[in-house]
């Protein structure tokens, strides 16, 4: 896999994850033509997309796209199936996520990633194993008193 | 799963009243995104999260910011960093976060490295004592995120570093931290396959781990090891194959399902690197066969997961050697794929057909009628699928069809890598299977004016030459170029304003070239349509360097008009513009000399480039003499300046590929001016290969040689049963019921008599193709236009390709054909009409001098310098006074080896110095003979000889206490070359006493030729074949063919074996294949091939240099015989 962005369906990156090396000017590049074209497409439309040398896969979830750029000789369903994994692990480690979720606690969504997936392959696809790990660091996290202000729904959405 | 997640937006007010989890959120972060979520404007945004970030700088320089609110800081700056604004500044405190924060800390801080920097920043040599630290640590989290960072950015230069520390990970006994090592690993392979070499047995151990993920992992590693030579690992078969039916028969733990399916991961990894094992390897593929069946048969349940895993069974089993029975299955498989209503199922069906039908074409038939549904699809993505399969199965019937439907998306096409990428498609079919001429031509046009300038160069230039070059039969040549002329000046009559620069190039140089077969369009019509397309403002300046040319072309007898357009242009702020008008007014008034610099309808077969440019060695020679520094081709001088750098921070392999138009302007003085192969050697390979894949035909030639080199000749195994080509003539009736009668037709009624038209007209001719065709790719049929197969170096391409920027040497670009002409009439023997040597027309930078004599010789870098008298010199510039009594002087030992003639270097009244050149197997000994023409004795002789750019490896004999009156002395040197060079001059002294106290000093100088250092390489076809594959510099040229005696591939390569050692290894057909070695050891692969009357040389050898001087040597061996 070559990189991972997560965008809500106004355009807004909500995580980024690069696998090769570019600048970063190329990575805002590819981001903004990427969130265009795939924003771009019917809801039937297949997931997947051939983009300069590379395929785009992505699925919609909710709010949220995932969209994975994947070379030609990959294969594209299983790309999905890592989305969907991933997805899942999130819904387990939030409890039902949504998009808040992802907004708010971005670095733990990186975390879960940075354990399923490394170095752009697929590292382990055990879900009890990669959320055992995540487990086993926060529980060094101190508790944090929980204050949820008073953030209207409506306005991040 | 999805309607949990779905839930997004009814689920928020309750999360918000709940507290959950999610609930955890530092609060500067939060009031950040929350400030941010009430603006309205995009400034209101940067003008707060510029104000944040200020901020954020402040307190990170701040003494008193604990670890705990540099951590908090490091989360927003992440944030801004992902809203796409600058937080560079924060970079230095992520690295020191992760070294002195605590557990929490060094988590995001590292979070915050793999984020912020990516693989060659700076910064990143700060993090290897952190990582080190880590990785020695006790706590397993602190070891976990080390390996999790050293898994996604890790400078390469520093990990032999922590490479101990890794490998020693590799027996951890917690498998995370294992898994986690080997996919570090995997990343140093990845940056640094040298590094990891020594610890392949480990990756083995890892492959055998206990854990199911650690092996998993281990994967990732084997198949990027398998791909890049599959041989190594072909022992390891066996093991794959039981890991993939262990996982099959659910043997994993229950942890590993995903969606009830055992380890879809693990499956596909497997498959995948047994479809590279299995390649063209049946034995290998025999010990997998069972494995697949069983894959194929367990997945049946109907869920994304098991269509993945099908998927790459399905690509497996049509990579591997064939069996019958499992590609039957297979392609049911894909059948399932293709009738499947989801759209997923239905893009990778097309795929999969795409990847069959090369196997077997008969597959597309049977879904012909989803093809054409696919094909008015509404998804793109589909849509261009279908494309791509339909060129695959396109033939001379069934053409003009497919083409039209790729014409239709291309004009509503946005994307510009798909109009590159679908262009070059169409005009390969246009090449391969045009009906005729005016199709073709209007293919041609479409292509041109869509592609428009994005288009890649090599389609344009392709395209002329074969416009050029013609086929056999003139007559048929001439009606094409009709054709497009006519064609053209259609267009060119109409609005021209709109077409893209390229078109108009094609359109000029065509028109230039070609006018002159419409008779019945008057030239001066042609000059003043060419003249309307100069004046426009669209027209960027390369277009109008090739106008100019065509209208030099063409000026013939329009002599007012000409000169107007000449004066006109003579005050351009170009320079290449001004010179070429120059070069017109000319031209045009000298009819003589047009007509000999620009011939018109030349043929363009019999054109041989001399890339030696052996008629200016005079002049070279003279130049030396002079003192003028000796010619370096262009990877030298590289390399030199890199060693000019006080510090070459570059790695060496960078600086070799010589960019485009730099070469263009080193071009100007190399010796190979035309050929672009010694410019480009070091990425020439890349650019035949492309050709090789897209655009050369070689038909009717018995295959021997593929892209990839020698085929050894299996006949067994490429039986695909030649295409029968259906008559010529379409009979869409007949066709029709062939459609019909193929098709299985499951619900008639609802398909419509259009579809059913288009369907016969699509899948015409792929009836015909036997079906015993799965072994291997069918046969192209015999494509219209038989290009004949030329090597890159072809004038028209090189100067083309080159002319592209206007650095490029001005006489090339504007002559970019006239310079073949010249060079093809330069070479034929003396030139009769030579004598009225006309003036110096070229703007020529060199030539102060106005003696017409001196400007012969200034003349180097213009083509159009007419008065260039081929001067063919001697190999040695010294006169070959041979001596034969001498070489009965030559030691014993070497007598009896091949030597060269004596030479005389230099005399003075006293001393006589000659040389012999005598080869010995591993060096060259260059002996010097040293004569007393005196009666009187000669004391203390020393001869010093130097030469830079050889190796002396021994001498012997060079001094000499008294040297008898008449006398001789012999000392020898034994050179040895290490960087090829064409030729190589020695320079040397004799000093010595006549009287005692007065030394006297004798210089002398020589030179040697590459020719001198080459031995015969000794290898067999299949050995050759191997090494050619290895073989990474390339040139390929058009080389003289002997034909006077014999065989003539045989004599023109016995030729060329008498005069530079060669060893021929075998002569296949109208094939040759010659090996030889430089004395270093450095080999060259000579590949030749008949071709009309010329030989095609390929020359392959792991140094840049070595095939361009054998090359040289090669064609003046030839043009002397």
């Amino acid at each position: 896999m070559q990189f991972m962005l997560l965008f809500s369906r106004q355009g807004k990156l909500r995580l980024q994850k690069w696998y090769v090396p570019l600048c970063d000017k190329e990575k805002k590049k590819i981001t903004r033509e990427l969130v265009q074209t795939v924003l771009a497409r019917k809801p039937k439309m297949c997931s997947f997309l051939e983009w300069r040398d590379l395929k785009i896969v992505y699925k919609r979830y909710a709010s949220l796209y995932f969209c994975c750029a994947i070379e030609d000789q990959d294969n594209e369903l299983i790309t999905l199936e890592i989305i969907h994994r991933y997805v899942e692990l999130l819904d387990k480690y939030f409890g039902s996520v949504c998009e808040l979720d992802i907004i708010f606690n971005f670095e733990k969504a990186y975390f879960i990633l940075d354990e399923f997936l490394l170095g752009g392959e697929a590292q382990e696809t055990s879900k009890k194993n990669v959320l055992k790990a995540i487990e086993q660091a926060d529980l060094l996290q101190e508790s944090q008193p929980e204050d949820w202000g008073g953030l209207a729904n409506d306005e991040i959405l | 799963m999805s309607d949990v997640v779905e839930k997004t937006l009814t689920a928020l007010p309750s999360l918000f009243d709940s507290q959950t989890g999610a609930a955890k959120i530092s609060n500067r972060l939060k009031q950040l995104i929350k400030s941010i979520t009430e603006l309205t404007s995009k400034h209101d945004e940067e003008s707060l999260i510029k104000q944040e970030l200020s901020a954020m700088k402040e307190q990170v320089s701040a003494p008193s910011t604990s670890m705990k609110q540099m951590r908090e800081i490091m989360v927003r700056s992440m944030y801004c960093e992902m809203l796409g604004y600058d937080a560079s500044f924060s970079y230095i405190h992520a690295i020191k976060l992760a070294q002195q924060g605590g557990v929490m800390e060094k988590r995001v801080g590292y979070l915050a490295v793999s984020l912020f920097l990516s693989e060659g920043h700076e910064l990143l040599l700060l993090l290897v004592n952190t990582v080190l630290k880590d990785l020695q640590s006790t706590n397993l989290i602190e070891a976990c995120m080390a390996l999790t960072v050293v898994a996604q950015v890790f400078p390469k230069d520093m990990i032999p570093a922590v490479l101990p520390l890794v490998e020693d990970k590799l027996s951890h006994p917690k498998e995370i931290i294992r898994r986690k090592a080997v996919l570090a690993l995997y990343k140093f392979y990845l940056i640094a396959p040298n590094q990891v070499q020594h610890i392949h047995a480990k990756f083995r151990k890892a492959l055998c781990d206990k854990d199911p993920g650690v092996m998993t992992s281990s994967l990732h590693i084997y198949l990027q090891l398998i791909q890049e030579s599959p041989d190594a690992y072909k022992d390891l078969t066996g093991s794959f194959v039981t890991i993939l039916k262990q996982v099959v028969g659910g043997k994993l733990p229950l942890d590993f399902n995903y969606h009830s399916v055992p380890a879809p991961w693990l499956q596909i990894q497997l498959l995948r690197i047994l479809s590279l094992l299995g390649r063209d390897d049946q034995s290998t593929s025999e010990l997998m066969y069972e494995v697949l069946d069983e894959s194929l048969r367990r997945a049946e349940m109907n869920h994304n997961i098991t269509y993945a895993i099908l998927f790459e069974c399905v690509k497996a089993v049509y990579t591997i050697h064939p069996k019958a029975e499992l590609l039957e299955k297979a392609a049911r498989c894909i059948g399932n794929f293709v009738l499947s209503p989801k759209i997923n199922l239905k893009y990778l069906g097309l795929k999969a057909l795409t990847y069959v039908v090369q196997h077997d074409a008969k597959l597309a038939l049977q879904h012909q009628m989803t093809i054409i549904e696919c094909l008015d699809h509404s998804d793109f993505t589909i849509k261009r699928e279908t494309l791509e399969l339909l060129f695959r199965i396109t033939n001379a019937q069934n053409v003009s069809v497919i083409v039209e439907k790729m014409l239709d998306f291309l004009r509503s096409c946005s994307d510009e890598h798909t109009i590159i990428h679908l262009a070059g498609k169409v005009a390969e079919l246009a090449e391969k299977f045009a009906p005729d001429n005016s199709w073709f031509i209007q293919t041609m046009n479409d292509v041109f004016s869509i592609g428009g300038d994005l288009l890649q160069q090599d389609i344009s230039n392709n395209f002329l030459r074969l416009l050029a070059e013609g086929s056999e039969s003139k007559e048929e040549d001439d009606q094409l170029r009709l054709y497009a002329v006519d064609s053209y000046l259609t267009l060119l009559n109409g609005d021209a304003s709109h077409l893209p620069q390229r078109f108009i190039q094609v359109m000029s140089w065509v028109v230039g070239e070609y006018s002159h077969l419409q008779e019945c369009v008057d030239q001066s019509e042609v000059i003043r349509l060419l003249m309307k397309l100069l004046e426009q403002k669209s027209v960027s300046s390369e277009t109008r360097v090739w106008i100019l040319s065509a209208l030099t072309k063409i000026s013939d007898g329009q002599t007012d008009l000409i000169l107007e357009l000449a004066e006109s242009i003579s005050s351009s702020q170009d320079t290449i513009l001004r010179q070429q008008a120059h070069e017109l007014r000319h031209l045009s008034l000298d009819s003589k000399l047009h007509e000999w610099v620009l011939p018109r309808g030349a043929a363009w077969d019999d054109m041989e480039v001399d890339s030696s440019l052996s008629f200016l060695d005079g002049f070279v020679s003279e130049a030396l003499a002079a003192g003028a520094a000796p010619y370096k081709p262009p990877h030298q001088r590289q390399e030199e300046l890199c060693e000019q750098r006080a510090l070459n921070l570059e790695p060496y392999s960078f600086s070799l590929p010589v960019s485009l138009s730099s070469c263009s302007i080193t071009d100007r003085h190399s010796p190979t001016l035309l050929s672009v192969s010694s410019g480009l050697s070091g990425n020439s390979t890349e650019l035949s290969q492309k050709a090789g894949a897209s655009t050369l035909i070689l038909e009717g030639v018995k295959r021997v040689w593929g892209k990839d080199g020698y085929l050894p000749q299996k006949e067994t195994a490429v039986t695909a049963s030649p295409v029968d080509e259906p008559s010529a003539a379409v009979q869409p009736v007949g066709q029709q019921e062939a459609a019909e009668r193929l098709e299985p037709q499951p619900e008639p009624s609802t398909q419509t008599n259009d579809k059913q038209q288009l369907a016969s007209s699509l899948f015409v001719g792929l009836s015909t193709q036997s079906s015993t065709s799965l072994l291997g790719k069918s046969e192209a049929p015999p494509p219209r236009f038989r290009k004949k197969p030329r090597p890159h170096g072809s004038s028209l391409s090189s100067s083309s390709s080159s002319g592209t920027s206007e650095k490029s040497s001005s006489s090339r670009t504007s002559h970019n054909t006239t310079d073949s002409f010249l060079y093809g009439s330069l070479l034929e023997e003396e030139p009769a009409g030579f004598d009225h040597t006309p003036k110096s027309i070229t703007a020529n930078g060199l030539g102060q001098n106005k003696d017409v004599k001196e400007d012969r010789r200034t003349n180097t870098s213009q083509i159009l310098g007419s008065d260039m008298v081929i001067v063919r010199p001697n190999t040695i510039q010294h006169n070959p006074s041979t001596s034969s009594d001498l070489t009965t002087l030559l030691p014993a030992d070497l007598k009896d080896l091949p030597h060269s003639d004596v030479i005389s270097l230099t005399s003075d009244p006293s001393l006589s110095v000659s040389s012999c050149r005598v080869f010995r197997d591993e060096a060259l000994l260059l002996v010097i003979f040293i004569s007393n023409s005196t009666e009187t004795d000669i004391r203390d002789v020393a001869v010093q000889l130097n030469c830079d750019q050889l190796e002396t490896v021994s001498l012997r004999g060079n001094i000499v206490d008294c040297l008898e009156g008449r006398s001789v002395s012999v000392c020898h040197y034994a050179l040895l070359m290490d960087d090829p060079h064409t030729n190589v001059s020695f320079t040397g002294s004799v000093s010595y006493q006549i009287q005692p106290g007065h030394t006297n000093t004798l210089s002398f100088s020589g030179t040697l030729s590459t020719a001198d250092f080459i031995r015969p390489l000794v290898v067999t076809t299949d050995e050759y074949g191997k090494l050619w594959l290895s073989l990474s510099h390339d040139v390929k040229q058009n080389l003289k063919l002997l034909t006077d005696a014999g065989d003539p591939l045989q004599t023109t390569l016995n030729a060329l074996k008498d005069t530079l050692q060669l060893h021929i290894v075998d002569i296949i057909g109208s094939e040759g294949i010659v090996a030889c070695r430089l004395l270093s050891g450095a080999p060259c692969l000579l590949h030749c091939r008949v071709n009309g009357s010329a030989l095609a040389m390929w020359l392959r050898s792991p140094l840049p240099a070595l095939p361009d001087c054998i090359l040289y040597h090669c064609q003046r061996a030839l043009a002397q015989h």
